[in-house]
């Protein structure tokens, strides 16, 4: 048996309607015991309204040795910015 | 209504959440795992802001000047009312989950009857701290069940912890003539009347647990009427250092 409880990713919902956005990790012996632990240890002050837990051995990253070919090609792309129009003067909030 | 009745019963509530976060608080630093140590912590904030509303109310029900900080610092263990089970030590962490678990077993349904008191700041209270109480139900349970139905040793540990502490909940139903006179006005419930419900609750956590349930035991504690065990004064002299040694004392 594992002595060490596996790591899990916490996720929060700060309001209703907000996405859930990652806050940090802890221990727990499995996924119910990681919500309990998420809610003891991360919406002490009111921070959340909803919490997803994931085992971290189960999140696929991107491998940073690959930086520059993922994300280097994107540089010299602005037109990709949607900052070519004109607005309008009476729209206020874009 | 009489007010040293209700000065009474308000200091058992209030005693015992107090005394039961006390105990809580002792494990600050030295839970099994960081998660647990905030946990246990939580647990015993709830706690001791539930004796906050209670020792405050009772102090006005008295009427006699004593402030909640009054009535928890300043009073001897044979003032004091908790029930007994509260104030045994936390041992291990099973023997402090099957504490926890059976006064969270309690407080449910002492704070679900007490929302419909006819006494309509105890009701408030009760409806605020019930909310409190289900998560600490939800806890308990669930290391309860964890421990019991986990490794040789952890059922081991927890059935022994279940079989010692098992005494000391004849006290939990147990109604006195303050329970009954309240009782009778409305503003508490009846106490055989709940026990069934707790009777049923805690035995659906056993079977789950694969634990044993041990069997009735009629020793009268007194707990809740001022005969403490020899704990409770070990915990006060700790716990009341500060007040009696600078009185006033604040920070």
């Amino acid at each position: 048996m594992e002595k060490d409880w596996p790591l899990f990713e916490v996720f929060i919902r700060s309001r209703s309607g907000l996405e859930h956005k990652h806050v940090g990790s802890l221990h727990a012996a499995d996924a119910q015991m990681a919500v309990d632990h998420a809610r003891d240890v991360y919406t002490r002050r009111q921070e959340g309204v909803s919490i997803w837990v994931v085992r971290s051995s189960d999140i696929v990253a991107s491998d940073p040795g690959d930086a520059d070919a993922l994300f280097e090609p994107a540089r010299d792309k602005v037109y990709r910015h949607p900052t070519f129009y004109e607005i309008p003067d009476e729209v206020k909030n874009l | 209504m009489s007010a040293p009745d209700l000065f009474r019963y308000l200091l058992r509530l209030g005693d015992t959440s107090l005394i039961l976060g006390q105990r809580l608080g002792e494990w600050l630093g030295h839970a099994p795992a960081l998660e647990e140590d905030l946990g246990l912590g939580n647990l015993a904030l709830d706690l001791i802001g539930q004796a906050r509303l209670m020792l405050s109310y009772a102090g006005e029900v008295e009427g006699r000047g004593r402030g909640e900080d009054a009535l928890a610092f300043l009073r001897d263990a044979p003032e004091f009312a908790n029930l007994t089970l509260a104030e045994q030590p936390n041992g291990d962490f099973g023997r402090t989950i099957v504490r926890q678990w059976l006064i969270d077993g309690w407080q449910l349904e002492m704070y679900e009857a007490l929302q419909a008191s006819t006494d309509s700041r105890l009701a408030a209270i009760a409806g605020k701290a019930l909310k409190e109480t289900r998560y600490h139900y939800r806890f308990s349970s669930g290391w309860l069940v964890r421990l019991g139905d986990g490794t040789e040793e952890s059922h081991r540990r927890v059935q022994e912890s279940v079989d010692a502490l098992w005494p000391f909940t004849h006290e939990l139903f147990a109604a006195d003539e303050v329970d009954e006179h309240l009782a009778a006005e409305g503003i508490a419930p009846r106490l055989e009347l709940l026990e069934p419900q707790w009777s049923a609750r805690v035995g659906e956590a056993l079977r789950e647990a694969t634990l044993t349930r041990p069997g009735r035991v009629n020793f009268p504690w007194h707990g809740k009427r001022g005969v403490h065990t020899e704990h409770l004064g070990h915990m006060l002299g700790e716990m009341q250092h500060l007040q009696r040694t600078y009185p006033g004392a604040q920070w």
